[in-house]
């Protein structure tokens, strides 16, 4: 046997066996369900109880209402438990609120760029005078910007907020997770203005100089003082499963960002190959556990049910951990990379329908009989929506890797495509609808127009869908072409232009949704809107909240 | 799981596994390998140029790699052979791009060796390629008195007259876009290279 089929054979089996070690390594009751282990969300006597901030008091009422089943009676959920969560909730709430400000800024910048980027590819005279208009430029900015600035924002601040609440304990260390809030955006912000004057590291996710990126990791260290702090002082035994993939998915954004970005070590094919490994890493193992973590705290909590079958979701934490890392090699399909190396990235992005599986099956026998909240709850439907795609686009992702759709899908829209169902369908709707959740708790204020919250929703799902129906067929239809040698290269240039059209038109629906979603940011946190209750009084805000059993 | 050191070892075993096989590995493997005889080290404004090609961001359309004979009509297309490690020795940051909204360029000098091609081209795409959907780059020209031009011995772009400026006026290059032009007439690879070695 030669040494590259020696490579792909030992890394595939080294994954395996470190697999297989971790999950024994944690199978304490690993064939016996573990119901308290997933009820470590709630408070005592809490299960039953429905969840959501974002609806009115009333509008709670008649979801709790819908949730009942019978021979299952509501029991008063432990005081003492819900006001430790309400203290876990004030400490965290000013970095939170700092985090989520500047993930709504970066939203709305970011896709304004991103629109302006689609129409300039079927309209190409338009706006080429200034250089930092330019396609190259303007869709990098794009890029730099929802991905580091409103996805990253947005997942470190729910991650501070959420952590407290699991660990039962305060923020520790809040004050160096605001310094890093402030140095993460300082680079964003000088990274996008480097981005627009030209200044830029070149390759695709890693635009960021290296200087400015240096803020951003020195920003991310002390965000990781302040959770590791929180999580050695936690009051909990048990460790939930969304504390295990955010906390693995911070330290793996630290590490990849720090290795990728080592100036002056890597080159050439290999610079390429780590460039890949980085590039789909952000996805896999930063947004996609942050964003699964997510699902597992807050779908359960908003439907008052813990989640069905908690060892599905260690499987799912380490086959996830250990084939995710190394798909990034697919996107060098036929480039002058070794061939082991794709082989390798093939398999283990088929092996990706483990993990996907296993969570889609949890959170399937989770919601089963309580699908129909949705109707009431606005966040539920936004967490909904997300889930399903992550199904959706880990899948397309799994199906697409493989050799022969790859060599048409490479090179095309397609991919670009993929990468929004994944990254917007599924992560971006996540954190708006953990948003929803958040935000009456961080500002104790309720949402101003609960109305919004749907227009936003249709706005956003309405306009991915068209955005990803219509670039995936056209991406496709460019790839045939593309290969077929008798039809001349301008071919697959010329038929993609209707579906370029469509693109902008679904991208036109997602940016009005988040001027909706970022505008009643606002009103909220500027206290606009119908005056509720008595809410800006201390005690009665405590009062409420423990009306609402949280 | 109730142990906080298990879970951040566990995570840091798998990336490791994962940088080994995408980092590291690849590294060993391409450390050692020589520069094809055919292949020149850029000139410092051909470097000039790339920086151009950078920093505006070609590389989100452009790919630099044609593809084995099996795996797409690359070839069939002009674009050259397939590419192998050795070309990219003097690549800093790679530029070997996943998109291909345009051609591959790795050969494009061996296909269009024209400058004042590329110039017009740079200037207005749909002037050359009808159809196109390449952004024009008029920041990367500048559009002076003809008599003025001739005056400072500056050498206007020769554009097809419907694309052309007013009347007793020129299109000249910027510095940028002469050295952006130098880069993409350096981009050929066409000299031969050693198949990889038989396996045994």
């Amino acid at each position: 046997m030669d040494s590259a089929i020696l490579s792909l054979l030992g890394a595939f089996l080294l994954s395996i066996i470190g697999l297989f070690v971790f999950i024994w390594s944690s199978r304490k009751g690993l064939l016996v369900e573990n119901p308290k282990a997933a009820s470590v969300i709630f408070a005592r006597g809490e299960v039953g109880r429905v969840d959501d901030p974002a609806l009115a008091d009333a509008a709670q009422d008649s979801m709790q209402a819908a949730a009942l089943e019978p021979g299952h009676p509501l029991h008063l959920a432990d005081a003492t438990e819900l006001q430790d969560r309400i203290a876990s909730d004030q400490s965290s709430a000013f970095p939170v609120f700092m985090f989520i400000a500047f993930a709504c800024f970066w939203l709305l910048l970011g896709s304004l760029a991103g629109l302006t980027s689609s129409i300039k590819l079927h309209q190409p005279d338009w706006l080429t005078d200034q250089a930092w208009l330019t396609f190259g430029r303007i869709r990098t900015v794009h890029l730099t910007a929802v991905l580091y600035g409103w996805i990253s924002n947005a997942a470190l601040g729910m991650m501070l907020w959420l952590l407290p609440r699991l660990l039962r304990t305060h923020l520790h260390g809040a004050i160096w997770a605001m310094l890093g809030g402030a140095l993460i955006n300082m680079g964003i912000a000088a990274a996008i203005g480097a981005i627009s004057s030209g200044w830029t590291d070149g390759m695709e996710y890693l635009e960021i100089p290296w200087q400015i990126a240096i803020l951003i990791f020195a920003g991310f260290v002390l965000v990781i003082l302040s959770v590791l702090y929180t999580l050695v002082n936690r009051k909990v035994e048990h460790l939930y499963v969304s504390v295990w993939y955010m906390v693995a998915a911070l330290l793996w954004i630290s590490l990849l960002f720090l290795v990728a970005k080592l100036p002056g070590v890597h080159t050439g094919v290999q610079q390429a190959t780590t460039n890949w490994w980085y590039g789909h890493n952000v996805l896999g193992l930063w947004f996609t556990p942050v964003s699964v973590g997510a699902i597992y705290y807050f779908l359960p909590k908003i439907i008052g049910r813990p989640v069905r079958s908690y060892n599905l979701s260690i499987l799912g934490f380490w086959t996830l951990a250990f084939f995710y890392g190394q798909v990034g090699g697919h996107h060098l399909i036929g480039g002058p990379v070794p061939g082991w190396l794709t082989t390798l990235s093939i398999v283990q992005s088929v092996m990706m329908v483990i993990p996907v599986v296993a969570f889609s099956i949890n959170m399937g026998g989770t919601l089963k009989g309580r699908m129909h909240l949705a109707r009431y709850s606005p966040t539920l439907r936004f967490m909904m929506f997300g889930g399903l795609m992550y199904f959706a686009s880990s899948l397309q992702g799994s199906i697409e890797a493989l050799r022969s759709v790859n060599q048409v899908a490479h090179f095309t829209h397609f991919t670009v495509a993929h990468a929004h169902l994944g990254a917007y369908a599924f992560v971006t709707m996540v954190l708006f609808g953990a948003i929803y959740f958040m935000m009456p708790r961080v500002l104790n204020w309720e949402w101003p127009y609960p109305k919004l919250i749907t227009l936003h929703f249709w706005l956003s799902a309405i306009g991915i869908a068209i955005y990803f129906i219509g670039l995936s067929a056209g991406g496709w239809l460019q790839g045939v072409a593309m290969l077929d040698a008798a039809r001349p290269f301008m071919d697959s240039v010329t038929l993609t232009l209707p579906y370029l059209k469509w693109r902008t038109a679904g991208g036109s629906l997602m940016v009005l949704g988040h001027i909706v979603f970022v505008g009643h940011f606002l009103a909220m946190a500027l206290r606009f809107g119908p005056t509720r209750t008595g809410a800006a009084l201390f005690w009665q805000n405590n009062k409420r909240e423990l009306a609402h059993g949280q | 799981m109730d142990n906080e050191v298990k879970l951040v070892s566990g995570a840091m075993v798998a990336l490791a596994v994962a940088t080994a096989a995408l980092v590291v590995m690849p590294y060993m493997e391409v450390r050692d390998i020589q520069p094809p005889p055919g292949l020149k080290p850029y000139t410092s404004a051909e470097l000039r140029g790339r920086g151009v090609y950078i920093a505006n961001g070609c590389v989100y359309c452009h790919s630099q790699q044609p593809r084995d004979r099996n795996f797409g009509p690359d070839f069939e297309r002009g674009w050259g052979r397939a590419s192998v490690p050795g070309d990219y020795i003097y690549d800093k940051p790679h530029l070997l791009g996943s998109m291909r909204t345009g051609p591959d360029l790795f050969n494009i000098a061996s296909r269009q060796p024209s400058k004042d091609w590329h110039l017009g081209h740079l200037y207005q795409p749909r002037a050359y390629v009808p159809g196109s959907i390449m952004p024009s780059y008029p920041f990367l020209f500048t559009v002076k008195d003809a008599k003025e031009a001739e005056k400072e011995g500056e050498q206007p772009v020769s554009l097809p007259p419907a694309y052309g400026p007013n009347v007793g006026q020129v299109v000249v290059p910027t510095p940028e876009a002469l050295d952006l032009v130098k880069y993409l007439l350096a981009l050929n690879h066409t000299y031969p290279v050693l198949p990889s070695a038989p396996k045994p």
